[in-house]
């Protein structure tokens, strides 16, 4: 394929079955592979949908910084577009990220604000609303609530997944922004009403839910529960053990919210088969393992990884 | 009939500390007033009058009993319940 320039390339990415993982020839699993995208991850979608409307809508000026929280896939993308468009970006990640996240960031050239380990994502969110408070010449994005997120993935991804796989039964994909979730499972709804829409969401080590009190709790403004047919909490445990079986069994290297997305997928694969349906399910690999190489997620026994990978926002 | 239930950090001053315990209820409902019996005051911590809390999660055997049968959900001997507040993602 050829495209003018690079980001022109985001998206239109492969989706191949996996014939050793599905449990029979009536049940079969199907991987976007969304690690396909320039910076390897899904987050190229949004990233680019984002920036390309502040422009549309005068928001983002040339010379503008960009200010984002963000675990890093979306950093990072953001950055990538960021570079070719002139902007510059700062981004505000939980200090408990993979090394590699960080590497990657500064390479794209973005400055990083960190936020304290505990409380996650939710403390990174507090703190960039703070800076952008303080900085009103700063541009927040913010993915969480931005519906350029959801739009893109109702204009690329779920079209792209209808066209090759018409079939499809259930798509599932990660809970993070709920961007993937939103975009693609409103698409296949209006094409195939009855489309099961599965959440995969990680479940981390208690550091992450270190909240100093309930009240401190975040639901992303784009979340609409309606979308949804079921929503799954998959642990270190299990996200662990289906990114390697993952790597095994068919080759793909995945990052770890991948394997968390397919133990969901299984589930579902295990009950259709189960009571004899037909069943063609898809599901996102939101990035690859490269980033993740430093976490030790794939080296010695499941329980030495999960040891290294606690207290880490590994999805 | 026992239903282990995870109790996160911040609800674990009700519990003693506690981040495992075991309580009875043949729904999710029955489960939250029987916790509540023997830690007073976790339920209203939990859900409200219009059921869960917006913040906080319930899963039944990693499940979000939002798409099951939220509080009216039933529940079986040796079912695991998991409560976690709701945390961002991305």
């Amino acid at each position: 394929m050829r495209y003018p320039d690079l980001l022109a390339s985001v998206g239109h990415t492969p989706l191949v079955g996996l014939p050793r993982l599905s449990p029979t020839a009536d049940v079969r699993l199907w991987a976007k592979l969304e690690d396909r995208n320039p910076t390897g991850s899904v987050k190229d979608r949004a990233a680019l949908a984002m920036i390309e409307r502040a422009e549309a809508d005068g928001t983002l000026a040339p010379g503008a910084t960009i200010l984002e929280p963000t675990s890093g896939n979306t950093g990072i993308s953001l950055a990538m577009v960021a570079r070719q468009r002139g902007y510059h970006v700062i981004c505000v990640m939980p200090e408990n990220t993979s090394f590699e996240r960080t590497q990657l960031l500064r390479m794209w050239g973005a400055e990083i604000v960190y936020s304290p380990a505990q409380g996650g994502s939710n403390e990174a969110v507090r703190v960039a609303k703070d800076l952008a408070s303080r900085n009103p010449d700063w541009v927040m994005l913010y993915q969480y609530g931005n519906p350029a997120n959801p739009q893109t993935h109702y204009d690329t991804t779920g079209p792209e997944i209808l066209a090759d796989l018409p079939e499809i039964t259930h798509f599932v994909a990660g809970l993070g922004t709920t961007g993937t979730l939103m975009g693609v499972g409103r698409f296949l709804r209006e094409h195939k009403p009855e489309v099961q829409i599965v959440a995969a969401e990680p479940r981390y080590g208690e550091l992450v839910y270190g909240l100093r009190n309930l009240d401190e709790g975040f639901v992303p403004e784009l979340y609409d529960e309606s979308v949804l047919t079921s929503r799954y909490s998959v642990g270190p445990h299990d996200a662990l053990m289906r990114t390697r079986q993952l790597l095994h069994e068919e080759g793909i290297f995945a990052g770890i919210s991948t394997g968390a997305i397919l133990h969901a997928a299984l589930g579902l694969a295990d009950r259709a088969a189960g009571s004899g349906q037909v069943a063609d399910i898809c599901f996102i690999v939101c990035d690859g393992g490269w980033k993740y190489l430093s976490t030790g997620a794939y080296e010695g026994s499941l329980e030495e990884a999960e040891q290294a990978i606690s207290g880490q926002l590994w999805a | 009939m026992a239903i282990e239930v995870q109790i996160p950090t911040i609800l674990r001053t009700y519990t003693g500390g506690e981040k495992t315990v075991t309580a009875d209820g043949g729904t999710l409902a029955d489960l939250v007033a029987d916790l509540d019996a023997k830690f007073p005051g976790l339920k209203d911590r939990v859900v409200d009058d219009a059921g869960l809390r917006r913040f906080v999660n319930v899963y039944l055997n990693d499940e979000d009993v939002r798409f099951l049968d939220g509080l009216a959900t039933p529940l079986s001997d040796g079912d695991s319940v998991t409560i976690l507040p709701a945390v961002a993602g991305g």
